[in-house]
């Protein structure tokens, strides 16, 4: 009986990840789905607290550490959640999987540990062929045989750790405290490296080494760790999102790997489920910006900067001023905002939104032009327009509105960099080469809101300030926004 | 070749449930408008937080004298209950600002 409820609470923990999943692909369910998905899987940790039972019948244990871990988690995790800005979401979503991904690499540790003492390592040898007839063999026969279990912990431990090392680089490069670096052949390095992973595992599987398993097992968490970091370190620019997706669906294969571990269906359907649903989203932000997933690993963007980085820099550009700014779009018929990172850094979604109000009361039509990587996250910039309640008509996506910037007199770029360079339609020896771009060069005025002329975030020079009828506007885009309302105001 | 037939036949939910899980995952996701890329991303990144339910299973069958499986325990439920409320608030926070505001 008991047995019949802890499945069925793990079945019902599934069908609640994949309707929840459905459900948060429309926006009028997807709230709703995300509540189902986190009240399926309530469902499955409790059912799996007090109803699950190991093979001897045996209840689970020291609940007290289980359930302080419970409430320590939760109080922690929702403070953290609450109090992040929206603009920070990116490095949270990227903390959050880092821990995933250690909670799975923690516990093919305390499984080794335990299959080493059941097993003398002795007993884990032997040659590749019998390895294979032993995989095989055992199971069919029992779903404890030794080999398998130890191969379902090491990739657990590997992509786990891959996943946390990587997700943690990733956070602090978004936060800003760490700098994209490349090593020398920093490719052959990582190519390397997996190598030695995978042989690590073999030779662990086969026993043809004198080393004991520990020793092997400790170097492997280790070269993971090191490849963790060493993947995310050169990626930088506009690939960040797409890796922190990638890390993503990796911590959904390492929780599917606890599902094979303890032949558990939930976890197994919730991480591949991710597994394929996070590749699929890493391919489709791929696909937005024009790269293959290959060319964004091996990638452009940190294997060799200097091809468009040092070129073009100085050259003459104009200002304009506060005053000229206001009277241009007052009296222009339509106006395109392409908002970037600098006005979430700068918070200034308010005032932007104000800024729209008081156009739209002088008649003219306005329009945001959405960058998919807008942000640096894909629909991040929908998210913080959203909070300050910009209607979900005047948001319109790249393809939709480059062919209007030829009838547009006036764009407003604000903060945005990379996402409007022509470089990546005409400079094939600039990294961003290929990336497709708002084709904001088309229309009749472009003015650009930057703090300086300092680079933006792929660090590289961008042609279209120098253009003759680009005019800059600099300062904090919080700040330049609410100087312009207030001008447009006393007009 | 028998043993393949066999470790197919033995094994045969669990594949199951793989490929299906794989094909559902696709096929859910290919019809995402990008608007709602990044709540679905955390959206997942909760989800695969059910990792969670492995940290209980070795926390609950630490032996009371175990401390280095007790301690590693205790940390992984910690970090796995991060990673799944840390998600699924975090995806109701973005979601929230979605929601339709009365016409006034």
């Amino acid at each position: 009986m008991q047995n019949f409820l802890l499945l069925l609470s793990y079945l019902i923990g599934s069908i609640s990840f994949i309707v929840g999943l459905k459900m948060l692909s429309h926006p009028d369910t997807a709230r709703k789905g995300n509540l189902y998905a986190a009240v399926g899987m309530s469902i499955a940790i409790f059912a799996t607290i007090f109803l699950y039972t190991d093979e001897s019948g045996q209840h689970l244990g020291n609940y007290l550490w289980i359930f302080g871990g419970l409430i320590i988690g939760t109080a922690i995790g929702t403070m953290m959640a609450k109090k992040v800005q929206m603009t920070a979401m990116p490095q949270m979503v990227s903390l959050f999987n880092g821990m995933g991904g250690a909670c799975a690499a923690i516990i093919s540790i305390v499984e080794f540990k335990h299959l080493m003492h059941q097993q003398s390592s002795h007993d884990i040898g032997g040659s590749i062929t019998q390895l294979l007839s032993t995989i095989i063999e055992s199971v069919t026969t029992t779903p404890s045989n030794p080999k398998l279990t130890l191969l379902t912990i090491l990739v657990g431990l590997v992509i786990g750790t891959v996943s946390f090392f990587g997700s943690m680089i990733a956070f602090g490069k978004l936060n800003g405290n760490i700098n994209d670096k490349t090593l020398p052949a920093q490719q052959v390095v990582n190519i390397g490296l997996l190598l030695v992973i995978v042989g690590l595992i073999v030779v662990m599987l086969t026993g043809t080494t004198g080393l004991s398993l520990p020793v092997l097992f400790w170097s492997l968490f280790a070269i993971s760790a090191l490849y963790g970091i060493l993947f995310v370190m050169p990626i930088g620019g506009a690939d960040m999102p797409v890796v922190i997706s990638l890390l993503n669906s990796f911590t959904g294969v390492a929780a599917a790997c606890g599902g094979f571990l303890y032949h558990n269906p939930v976890m197994l359907t919730g991480g591949i489920l991710v597994g394929s649903a996070g590749t699929i989203l890493t391919i489709l932000m791929c696909k937005a910006m024009n790269r293959s997933l290959t060319n964004v690993i091996v990638g452009a963007f940190g294997g060799n900067k200097t091809g468009g980085a040092a070129t073009e820099s100085g050259g003459a550009y104009k200002e304009i001023s506060m005053s000229d700014t206001a009277v241009l779009m007052a009296y222009s018929k339509r106006v395109v905002i392409v908002p970037g990172y600098g006005l979430a850094v700068a918070q200034a979604q308010h005032t932007c939104h104000e800024l729209e109000k008081v156009l739209e009361e002088k008649g003219v039509e306005l329009t945001y032009a959405i960058h998919p990587v807008a942000g640096r996250m894909p629909g991040h910039m929908n998210v913080l327009l959203a909070e300050a309640d910009v209607p979900y008509e005047k948001l319109k996506e790249m393809e939709e509105i480059n062919p209007e910037f030829a009838q547009t007199d006036v764009v407003l770029i604000l903060g945005a960099n990379d996402v409007v360079n022509p470089a990546a339609k005409n400079d094939p020896s600039s990294p961003i080469y290929g990336m497709p771009i708002l084709e904001v060069e088309n229309a009749t005025h472009v003015i650009v809101n930057k703090r300086s002329m300092k680079p933006g975030y792929a660090g590289i020079e961008n042609a279209l300030f120098y253009q003759p009828k680009t005019s800059m506007l600099f300062g904090d885009a919080k700040k330049v926004l609410q100087d312009l309302v207030s001008e447009l105001k006393g007009m | 070749m028998d043993a393949i037939f066999d470790f197919f036949s033995a094994n045969y939910d669990m594949i199951t449930i793989v490929i299906l899980s794989i094909f559902l995952g696709i096929e859910v996701i290919s019809r995402v408008p990008s608007v709602l890329h990044t709540p679905l991303m955390s959206g997942a990144n909760a989800i695969h937080g059910v990792v969670i339910i492995g940290a209980i299973i070795v926390m609950g069958q630490a032996a009371q004298d175990d401390y280095l499986a007790l301690t590693l325990g205790f940390l992984a439920v910690i970090l796995g209950t991060l990673n799944v409320v840390g998600g699924f608030v975090v995806t109701d926070r973005m979601l929230e600002m979605f929601k339709k505001k009365p016409k006034k």
